[in-house]
């Protein structure tokens, strides 16, 4: 009997090492170790055995199944991994082939511009402030100490609707609204994005519509040397940590003393090139010390308040940190441009 | 302003700095230069020349063979000029001499005869042809007779001269004399001026017999000086004072006008010369204009006047209108030999008016809109007659008639070191003050830490406290004020809830694939019309036009911006850029005033333009163009990111402009918001486009409606059943009407209920469809058991039964 076993055994064994598939392993298994298998039979017998005989060969009958089953166990693994490993391969794709885009849109450069800016300024303490780009006279010259028939309106030619109403020249009349908001109390800290609009006619360096943004600080004790720090730390964060700034007398009605700010030229380092005119400077934008009449006609105290104010033109720093040569670009939304600027 | 630096360097020593140093210098201080630009160009060989001979040319008509001794030898020329001669001082051009253009002056023979260099004209030295004397036009220039033979040309001719043109800001009109711009050099060097004495020598005669002046509005005039000048001899001015002139862009004329011109110039004091014996009388009048009252101008040009400008008149008629323009017939001539020389101080509101209305804006003008010294008026008439006097031979009569009511009082202007160093961020001293004041020569008092400043009669742009503030700092220097930072109370900075949802927006919308445009505000008068929104269209909503538009192309103000969107996609399908996917969020002005009397509403929207193919994968043979449903798709997402879904309603709708059956009006808790659908296709012709889709919504009404919620919805520990339906119903009823009814019909166990399949045609009657919804039923406390479904779903049933005629679809 024990004999039987061992050749049962090693015919099992053969047949597994033989067997391709899952399905000739199920059939070994049942074959051998199936209820109606040989060793089944075996142990059938195993009544005509002498008493101390029997745990031997029931011993060794269990060993056997044991050995074939954990060879049918093995190979079955193996058998597995190899049909999966065909069937991957079976699926392999070409990786180098173009992905399905995924929607792609974008903001508008002068928006990422302006955003830059007041998140710059937010960072600083300052809010965001908005008002109509249809104002008054009163907010857009008056407020700003601009009377009717000063000189200085020719400045900015402006497109009227009616006597007393126009298109505004610049956001400075939303600094006059908010003042006028807080009531001759500090501090007033925001900076005014928005639309303006001049009778220019369009070319490459003009736009009758343009944006602006304008800061303003209003408080008991704001020095003009404030004014040069704030501006410091913002050309420094926007334009890089390398760039001096300077400031230039310059004037304007709502402001006195009145400033412009220029910053050392990236392209030649201050030494003087095509883009800077020879000079190392690019001018940035006005600024000043808030004209007494503003603060007054706005409710303030001059004698007690002070304020500093300034306004830059995001094409312009657009066009100068990009070299974009043509204001027009901004507002013909060519997607091969605006595509360009839809990047982190 | 044209600033000659050989010309300033007779009042200011400019201490051997380059004209850039200079240049940089003044910039930062206080008038911004705006370019240095070398007047002309050094040329070697150049000297002045003496044409000895001057004989036709054997074989050409127009040219001359000239001996010309130019000191240390005598060269044979061949000229061109119609007005050489012999006896000429000439400036030659020798071999060896480059003119500018890289022009190089070589013996050679022209015509056969010997040329050794060439006789120039003022154009050829590089001079602008519009400053070149009438005289010299058409010819080689020539010097007066006594310039020495052999001498260098360039310095004669101050093509070694470099110009400053500075760029002056309305306030710094003190800097439109050169007077002005040394007191301005000479503060910031800190050096000494030197002016030219007023000195003039008299005759026993007395002004007041030839002349007597009358004023009649004081406000308008309130100073009228006349001084007679006779004898004189009118001749071309000196040669200095001509390249004077031609360096600041002047022409020069005759001595008379140059000695006014260059007066003007040089004292910011705009002079004029009237013929005496053509002047009509013995009187000047002025007086504000007649209405209607006619005169005819130095340009020979018959002006109307009216009741607002202000005329000189010899008590008859007009001889000129006021610091604008004198009168033809008054007019300094060739033969005049006495002349009424007129300095004033003209009101500069009433000057501005007169140089605008009649388009005449002059050197003479700028300088009285912007308000002269009155310290100088009466000096620089005084000066002129200096210069009459030496120029042009004249004999000028004892006194100056004159009428005066002007105000020369200096501003007196109290500041405090504390205050300065308060408002600069600055730790100035009394001493700093002091040295300031000094350099600028303004007069001051001190008391402690307190001055009290006479601020001068040439700088009328100071006026108060500020103003004083900037003179400090300007001088003090910009680059040493510190840097600080605010000092006052500090809260943090931040945007508003509007402002922080519309950056949301705009990146969702980003992210749903769409761009940001920006158009304009300004349209046409038709597009302004076109496509106006259900929520804004009214019977009187009409859109706002500018007073003067500048073309009729940005007349008028938009309602929508969609035609300037379409417009924007128009641009580009014509580069062939055919898919566009664009939003822009911006401002619609709504009145219902055909003339303003208040501000239009502004409504903040947000509006977009689609089209072409929406997804593309082309090696898989995927394309999918924009549809309604992509834009729809786009908004449904953002009514979800907003949590406004259940706010929301799209209805059919009909639209002027608009796809009658693809277009929705999109409605916010029961108020119309905007719409959402196809352009009609007749319309998009017009744009010469094909599939587009737009969309415009009232943003500022959506994001108002925002509520932060701010509870959180346990997530279901049971879970929910899903179970379809298909219904048959008619063609006609809404997909969104079946929905809704289901979910009300449904409370509270129905949670959701999805369009899954809409089917028409085959195995339905004729005018039916199928619609089939996934409704997903659950109790967040328990789990449903089958009957509590079977139940809602069948009141579902019987409910679409009756309200739509639904059937189950077997
Ligand atoms: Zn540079």
């Amino acid at each position: 009997m024990k004999e039987r076993l061992l050749e049962l055994k090693q015919e099992a064994l053969d047949k597994v090492t033989a067997a391709e598939d899952v399905k000739g392993l199920q059939e070994v298994r049942v074959q051998y170790l199936g209820k109606k298998g040989p060793i089944t039979e075996v142990l059938r017998g195993m009544g005509k055995l002498p008493a101390e005989e029997r745990p031997v060969i029931g011993q060794l009958a269990n060993d056997v199944r044991e050995e074939i089953s954990n060879a049918i166990e093995t190979k079955q693994t193996k058998l597995e991994e190899q049909a999966l490993e065909k069937q991957l391969a079976e699926e392999t794709i070409d990786v180098t082939l173009p992905g399905r885009p995924a929607p792609s849109g974008g903001r508008h450069l002068l928006t990422s511009i302006i955003e830059e800016i007041e998140d710059l300024f937010i960072g600083m303490g300052f809010e965001v402030a908005e008002g109509p780009e249809v104002e008054s006279d009163y907010y857009n010259f008056e407020a700003l100490n601009l009377p009717k028939g000063h000189p200085a309106r020719d400045m900015q030619d402006s497109f009227y609707i009616t006597e007393e109403i126009l298109m505004r020249t610049h956001t400075s009349p939303v600094q006059a609204r908010t003042m006028e908001k807080h009531e001759g109390k500090g501090p007033v800290k925001v900076i005014c994005p928005g639309k303006v609009y001049r009778r220019d006619t369009d070319d490459a360096t003009h736009s009758h519509q343009f944006t602006q943004i304008e800061g303003l600080l209003v408080d008991e004790h704001v020095r003009m040397s404030d004014l040069k720090g704030v501006l410091n730390e913002f050309a420094k964060q926007m334009f890089g940590e390398d760039r001096e700034i300077r400031l230039r007398p310059s004037f304007f009605p709502f402001t006195e003393p009145s400033v412009e700010m220029d910053i050392s030229c990236k392209m030649c380092g201050g030494e003087g090139c095509s883009v800077c005119k020879g000079t190392g400077w690019i001018e940035i934008l006005g600024a000043g010390m808030v004209h007494p009449n503003v603060l007054q006609m706005a409710g303030y105290d001059p004698e007690k308040y002070t304020g500093f104010a300034f306004g830059m033109g995001p094409e312009r720093i657009a066009m100068l940190k990009y070299g974009i040569d043509d204001i027009r670009h901004f507002y013909t939304n060519d997607i091969r441009f605006l595509n360009q600027f839809h990047k982190a | 302003m044209f600033v000659s630096l050989n010309w300033l360097k007779q009042y200011v020593d400019l201490q051997g700095l380059t004209p850039e140093d200079l240049a940089e210098k003044i910039t930062k201080t206080g008038i911004e230069v705006d370019s240095v630009e070398a007047f002309g160009e050094y040329i070697e060989h150049l000297v002045v020349g003496y044409v000895k001979e001057c004989n036709q040319h054997p074989n050409a008509d127009k040219l001359s063979v000239c001996q010309v001794d130019v000191g240390d030898e005598t060269l044979q020329i061949v000229c061109g000029a119609p007005n050489v001669a012999e006896g000429q001082k000439v400036a030659v051009a020798k071999p060896g001499a480059v003119l500018s253009g890289d022009f190089k002056i070589k013996q050679a023979k022209l015509r056969g005869e010997e040329s050794a260099g060439m006789i120039c004209s003022l154009q050829e030295l590089g001079i602008d042809p519009k400053n070149v004397p009438k005289e010299f036009e058409d010819g080689i220039f020539v010097f007066p007779e006594d310039t020495e033979v052999g001498a260098d040309a360039n310095s004669l001719l101050n093509l070694d001269d470099v110009i400053l043109e500075l760029e002056l800001t309305p306030n710094r009109s003190d800097a439109l004399s050169m007077m002005g711009v040394a007191y301005e050099v000479a503060a910031i060097l800190d050096t000494p001026l030197h002016f030219p004495s007023e000195e003039v020598a008299i005759t026993d005669e007395k002004a007041h017999d030839a002349i007597s002046v009358h004023v009649e509005d004081a406000e308008l005039n309130p100073y009228y000086g006349a001084f007679v000048i006779k004898n004189i001899q009118v001749g071309p001015s000196p040669l200095w004072m001509r390249n004077h002139l031609i360096s600041a862009g002047i022409r020069p004329i005759n001595n008379v006008v140059d000695i006014t011109n260059y007066v003007l110039l040089e004292y910011g004091q705009p002079l004029h010369a009237f013929d005496y014996d053509r002047f009509g009388s013995k009187q000047v009048v002025t007086r504000p204009a007649k209405d209607g009252e006619t005169i005819t101008t130095l340009d020979d040009e018959e002006r109307t006047l009216s009741s607002d400008q202000l005329v000189i008149t010899n008590g008859k008629e007009p001889v000129a209108i006021a610091g604008v323009m004198g009168g033809a017939d008054s007019e300094v001539q060739e033969d005049t030999t006495s002349i009424i020389l007129e300095a004033a101080y003209f009101n500069p509101q009433a000057v501005r008016d007169a140089a605008k209305e009649h388009g005449l804006r002059s050197e003479a003008s700028v300088r009285f809109e912007k308000g002269v010294d009155p310290d100088r008026v009466k000096r620089a008439g005084l000066r002129a007659c200096q210069l009459l006097v030496e120029y042009a031979g004249g004999e000028v009569l004892d006194g100056v008639v004159e009428y005066d009511e002007l105000n020369y009082q200096e501003e007196q202007i109290t500041i405090t070191t504390s205050r300065m160093n308060h408002v600069l961020g600055t730790q100035l001293k009394n001493e700093d003050i002091k040295d300031i004041l000094r350099k600028l020569q303004f007069d001051y008092s001190q008391d402690g830490e307190t001055f009290i400043v006479s601020a001068p009669t040439r700088r009328q742009d100071i006026v108060i406290v500020e103003d004083m503030v900037e003179e400090i700092a300007r001088m003090y220097g910009y680059d040493n004020l510190p840097y600080t930072m605010p000092e006052g109370a500090s809260k943090a900075g931040g945007l508003t809830t509007h402002q922080a949802l519309r950056r949301k927006v705009r990146s969702y919308l980003e992210g749903s694939g769409l761009s940001e445009a920006i158009t304009y505000s300004l349209t046409t008068e038709e597009r302004a019309n076109m496509l106006v929104s259900p929520d804004i269209e009214g019977e009187h909503t009409r859109p706002v036009h500018l007073a003067l538009p500048m073309s009729e192309e940005h007349s008028h103000l938009r309602l929508s911006m969609i035609p300037e969107l379409l417009t924007s996609a128009s641009y580009n399908i014509a580069r062939k850029q055919k898919d566009i996917a664009f939003y822009e969020i911006g401002s619609v002005y709504v009145t219902e005033e055909s003339v303003l009397t208040s501000q239009p509403q502004e409504q903040e929207r947000l509006a977009g333009v689609l089209t072409g193919s929406w997804l593309t994968h082309p090696w898989q043979q995927e394309k999918k163009n924009v549809d309604f449903f992509v834009v729809k798709g786009i908004l449904e997402g953002l009514f979800t990111f907003l949590d406004l879904s259940e706010n929301v309603r799209f209805k059919q709708a009909t639209m002027k402009g608009m796809h009658p059956g693809q277009t929705a009006e999109v409605v916010l808790n029961d108020q119309s918001i905007g719409y959402v659908g196809q352009v009609h296709p007749s319309l998009q012709k017009q744009f010469d486009l094909k599939g587009t889709y737009v969309y415009d919504l009232n943003l500022q009404a959506v994001l108002d409606t925002v509520t932060k919620e701010e509870n959180y919805t346990p997530i279901p520990r049971h879970p929910s059943v899903s179970r379809d339906i298909a219904l048959v119903v008619d063609e006609q009823v809404k997909a969104g009407d079946l929905q809704n009814t289901i979910l009300a019909t449904g409370q509270p166990l129905v949670q959701h209920v999805l369009v899954f399949d809409l089917y028409q045609g085959e195995h339905l009657p004729e005018g039916k469809k199928s619609l089939a919804f996934t409704l997903r039923y659950l109790d967040p406390n328990r789990t449903l058991t089958d009957q509590e479904v079977e139940e809602t779903h069948n009141a579902i049933l019987e409910q679409v039964k009756t309200t739509y005629q639904a059937e189950l679809r077997g």
